[in-house]
């Protein structure tokens, strides 16, 4: 570790303040924004090439076939909503499972339990995530134990986007669960004590006092979410059967099809969903709760 | 707010339920790893311990449990150094840019895995392909370092934002040489954020699969590769489960570390 540098800072940042920052930021500019970043740009302008359809090679011409490929052709919408589905199902399914739990861990369990119960919800979070599916893999395999809680093999849901769902809900669950608990910790419970004085029931305290209070809350875990299960295309692999997935097209257009300004122009609809998500939750707040 | 004992009641059979989600399909795996029929066939008639000797055993899991170790190892040396340095630069400079860089960093994990991936890939075939390197062990470091800087930065940021810069003012008064002050004070100072940092850096990067699909070369097995190739092989199923029972018990592990240095991890999500 370039150790020197950095022990000159707090000492004497004012001798030679600007070598100390570019040897500070050097390395570190150099990685993320020239290879990093550049990478990433060469990725998007990519997107605006094309492949010829003979030799296979690409063709560096600003086009806007594959978009036009993309917007035209009725798979790619479908595939494009059916994500967008799946990860909305995903997020609000984990937040309808995470509010009770948050809500138990911060208001209702005596300290000591609640520091076993934080424990008890992140310990999942360092098991591998190939693990957790291949879990859910034999789980919901044909014979597999959902099938004999629901009466014999075949009878459970099996490999499908329902498996894909509830999956990703189960992979993602904790991302939701902490911030939701962190946003009710700091609820203060003067503030449930009041609403109470002045006549409120649970149910009304909850609908009008801590619920609009958890929002930014549960913008900010949705942002994990949402994000995570726009992109994946591993576990529906796993568990979704024949269900595609705006990853699994952009996987299957690098390997099979070897048509990257095409794999690249179908990564950009995730990544712009993802910013207009991130325009809208900011509004909530829900971008300093991260 | 009063509760009901109904509503207490309620409350508490949700967090049951909860904890039973996470847990039932992780012990069903370790179970499993006993379970003496080839398919799982549910429930277990006989128990046995084969398959953890097969596994033992397994050449092909072995090495991709080595070439996982030394690409997280290499993976976390790299973001540590990075992300300390952002992270001094960040506080003790302001500088044109500042806000743009702490963003950047955040950027190879907000976006999805394959993004990155394949940005990653195409940049390296067309620059370090060009002068002779091909994708390998190295390919995959870079990959797992450009998105492990956040943890080690957020850590070691919060730390020094919390712990300001009046002891190594203190120090420097007192006739210290600045690497004296590094050793003796800043150092001390952001070990254990260095240590919160590297370890979920190990863990991010021994975990992820995406970007490492795209970044190792033909011939370079991670173990969640290893995992992923071998899940779908019927007669490799027994073993690949005693794989997946040994990595839910060594996450106890991270924890417990966790638990010793007192720190909630939750600066930014694994893959």
């Amino acid at each position: 570790m370039d150790a020197g540098v950095d022990g000159d800072q707090g000492v004497s940042m004012h001798r030679h303040p600007r070598w100390q920052l570019a040897g500070l930021l050097a390395a570190p500019v150099l990685w993320l924004v020239v290879a990093y970043l550049g990478a990433l740009g060469v990725l998007m302008v990519s997107a605006f090439w094309t492949v010829n359809g003979f030799t296979g090679g690409i063709v560096r011409e600003f086009s806007l076939a594959n978009f036009r490929t993309i917007l035209g052709e009725e798979v790619y919408r479908t595939v494009t909503l059916r994500s967008v589905g799946v990860a909305a199902a995903v997020t609000v399914i984990c937040a309808v499972v995470a509010v009770p739990m948050a809500f138990y861990m911060a208001k209702v369990a005596s300290a000591r339990s609640r520091h076993w119960l934080v424990i008890a919800v992140l310990t999942p979070l360092w098991a591998s995530y190939l693990v957790k599916a291949y879990a859910w893999r034999v789980l919901l395999g044909n014979g597999g134990p959902i099938d004999s809680l629901f009466g014999g093999p075949g009878r459970g849901p099996g490999y499908g986007l329902t498996a894909t769902v509830i999956v990703l809900a189960y992979l993602w669950l904790p991302y939701m669960i902490l911030p939701i608990y962190a946003g009710l910790d700091r609820l203060p419970d003067s503030l449930l004590e009041a609403s109470a004085d002045l006549g409120a029931r649970a149910g009304h305290t909850l609908r009008r006092i801590v619920l609009p209070l958890l929002v930014p809350s549960v913008a900010a875990g949705s942002i994990f979410t949402f994000s995570l299960s726009l992109g994946d295309y591993i576990t529906v692999q796993i568990v979704g059967g024949k269900t595609q997935l705006i990853g699994n097209l952009v996987y299957a257009n690098i390997g099979a099809a070897g048509n990257l300004p095409f794999a690249a122009a179908l990564a950009t609809i995730p990544v712009l969903i993802m910013v207009i998500y991130l325009i809208a939750v900011r509004r909530s707040g829900a971008l300093e709760e991260l | 707010m009063t509760l009901s004992p109904a509503a207490r009641w309620a409350l508490r059979a949700a967090m049951a339920l909860g904890l039973t989600f996470i847990y039932v399909p992780l012990l069903l795996v370790l179970v499993n790893s006993f379970n003496g029929d080839r398919t799982f066939a549910w429930p277990p008639h006989d128990l046995t311990t084969r398959w953890w000797a097969a596994a033992w055993a397994s050449d092909g899991a072995r090495q991709a449990l080595l070439t996982s170790v030394q690409a997280a190892l290499g993976a976390t040396a790299t973001a540590l150094l990075l992300g300390t340095l952002v992270a001094f630069a960040v506080h003790r400079f302001a500088f044109f840019g500042r806000d743009t860089l702490s963003l950047l960093i955040v950027l190879p994990i907000a976006l999805p895995g394959i993004v990155t991936g394949i940005a990653l890939d195409s940049a390296w075939r067309s620059v370090m392909g060009e002068l002779g390197i091909g994708k390998g062990l190295l390919s995959v470091v870079v990959g797992h370092a450009t998105f492990c800087v956040v943890t080690v930065y957020n850590n070691v940021l919060a730390r020094l934002r919390r712990t300001g810069t009046t002891l190594e003012e203190a120090s420097a008064d007192l006739g210290a040489r600045p690497w004296q002050t590094f050793r003796y004070v800043t150092f001390p100072l952001i070990r254990s954020a260095l240590l919160a940092g590297g370890l979920l850096a190990f863990a991010l990067s021994f975990d992820e699969i995406i970007v490492t699909t795209f970044t190792a070369g033909p011939g370079l097995t991670t173990l969640p590769l290893w995992i992923f190739t071998n899940l779908f092989r019927p007669n490799q199923a027994p073993v690949v489960n005693v794989v997946a029972a040994v990595l839910i018990i060594a996450s106890v592990i991270p924890v417990w570390v966790a638990q010793r240095l007192a720190f909630t991890p939750g600066s930014g999500p694994p893959r």
